[in-house]
């Protein structure tokens, strides 16, 4: 730390682009309040505060998601709304006919992932909705990083922004925990670089034109502006590992379910966002 | 500074052997650099004097050492942008020896072993090693991020960076 401080001091002189208001507080719609600083969570040793993405972008970037008229994530959620009536697969059933409105999943988003008893397994939020459509609508599973699967996940935690994220870490999960966590500080590829070295050690400072966030996933799916469309977390696990020059991981494979658990409960305290808007 | 020891000690080792090795034209494979104590490596990688022009041309490329991805350089501000990740190389010259700066630019991790510079001429020992940015599996060994001269080419350019004034 000490070092990455002098480092800060030394390289002042370059402009770098669009430069982040990193004092702003975000509101909604003039009306939800969202936690975009907080403590580190006490698992967390790397870091004492916690900092949401959106603290790291631009201004213009940053306007855009404080109002859902200008979020352009929000089209998604519409369509997914729709997709959430639609009865589709052999059942004949939607996700309405079982869960009546998409409120009703307020309280959802916060505690993805985590344990299913009766499975016996870990669940990414991806992973339980392709369980309802496969055993209780009989209908095909949607791609894991797909569009379809992109906006219904933006749906659910649509309802729960403003709620404080609060990811289980022992228990049952345990293992999961080991896994992701240990994953989230081994060096990949041929850059050797690990999740830490770029969020943990050097969030706050530029890597080429990149503002450096903490790399939390309280804002997902997010819409990104460089793509103009929502990404999910395993599409951007599997991008960061592919800029160390390293053999990704799948997406919904065990390796980056475990990784989305560890990752979800660094940002234990902040508040959901998704979808969020970055660039 | 922390590394002030090194830097002397580097450079005292780096002048003797200087003087008393001969200069040979054979390519030194990415395994065979003999690293100091201290990471640096005395003897030319290629035995051909580098081109501080290329270099230069090689630090600011994205493909090829794209330092100032972490590193500000003053002498090199009219290529944007230039990160934070690493310290400012201004003066670089004027705290390293040539050889400590070959070291350092062939594998920073012999000079300071925790870092999260890249090691640039190194091609085996790698997690999950990767098909350049494909994202697929990459075969060990795999080329090297930067080519033996190219190593010399880009400290040859190290070398004429001064403070600014
Ligand atoms: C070479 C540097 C680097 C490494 C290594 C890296 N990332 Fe990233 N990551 C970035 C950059 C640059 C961005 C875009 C700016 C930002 O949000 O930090 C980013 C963005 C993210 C985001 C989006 C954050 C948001 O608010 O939208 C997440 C999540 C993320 N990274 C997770 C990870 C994880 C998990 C790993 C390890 C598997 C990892 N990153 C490894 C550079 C890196
Ligand atoms: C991913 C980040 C990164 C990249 C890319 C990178 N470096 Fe570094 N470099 C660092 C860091 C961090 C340090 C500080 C050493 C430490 O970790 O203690 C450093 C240290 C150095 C030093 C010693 C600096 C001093 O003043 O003491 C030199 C010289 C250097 N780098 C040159 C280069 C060159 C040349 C390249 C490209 C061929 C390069 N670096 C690419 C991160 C990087």
């Amino acid at each position: 730390m000490k070092k990455l401080a002098v480092a800060a001091v030394l390289s002042v002189s370059v402009a770098a682009p669009s430069v982040a208001d990193e004092t702003a507080n975000l509101v909604l719609n003039g009306e939800t309040q969202i936690t975009v600083r907080a403590d580190a969570p006490a698992h967390v040793d790397g870091l004492s505060e916690i900092i949401s993405g959106w603290v790291f972008r631009s201004d213009e970037t940053q306007a855009l998601q404080m109002d859902d008229f200008d979020n352009p994530g929000m089209i998604f959620v519409d369509e997914a709304r729709d997709t959430w009536n639609e009865a589709s697969g052999e059942a004949g059933e939607s996700c309405a006919s079982c869960h009546g409105e998409p409120e009703s999943m307020a309280g959802v988003r916060p505690v993805y992932p985590k344990w299913n008893e009766e499975a016996g397994e870990v669940r990414t939020l991806a992973m339980q909705i392709n369980d309802c459509r496969e055993t209780r609508m009989e209908a095909e599973p949607w791609g894991y990083t797909s569009g379809a699967m992109a906006n219904m996940e933006a749906l659910i935690s649509s309802v729960s922004r403003g709620m404080t994220i609060n990811v289980a870490i022992d228990g049952p999960v345990a293992a999961t925990y080991a896994a992701g966590e240990e994953l989230y500080y081994t060096r990949t590829g041929q850059l050797e670089l690990s999740c830490a070295s770029c969020h943990e050690q050097n969030y706050g400072n530029y890597i080429r034109a990149d503002h450096l966030s903490q790399g939390h996933i309280n804002g997902f799916p997010v819409y990104r502006l460089k793509n103009a469309k929502l990404n999910t977390v395993h599409a951007r696990f599997k991008g960061c590992v592919r800029d160390t020059r390293a053999e990704t991981f799948s997406p919904g494979s065990p390796e980056f379910v475990a990784l989305e658990l560890y990752v979800a409960s660094r940002g234990n305290g902040l508040s959901v966002e998704g979808p969020s808007v970055r660039n | 500074m922390k590394y002030a020891v090194k830097l002397t000690t580097g450079c005292m080792v780096g002048c003797a052997a200087l003087i008393a090795t001969v200069a040979f034209a054979e390519t030194v494979e990415p395994t065979q650099v003999a690293y100091g104590d201290y990471g640096e490596v005395e003897t030319s990688l290629t035995g051909v004097p580098g081109d501080p022009e290329n270099g230069k041309l090689i630090m600011v490329d994205r493909g090829k050492g794209n330092c100032i991805a972490c590193h500000q350089v003053t002498s090199l501000e009219e290529f944007p942008f230039h990160g934070e990740v690493g310290p400012s190389l201004d003066g670089v010259s004027e705290r390293w020896s040539e050889a400590d700066l070959r070291g350092i630019v062939a594998n920073a991790k012999m000079a300071f072993p925790e870092t999260v510079m890249p090691s640039f001429y190194k091609t085996q020992g790698y997690f999950r090693p990767g098909d350049a940015y494909t994202g697929k599996a990459g075969e060990e060994p795999l080329p090297p991020l930067l080519a033996a001269q190219e190593i010399e080419d880009v400290v040859a350019y190290l070398m004429t960076i001064k403070y600014p004034d």
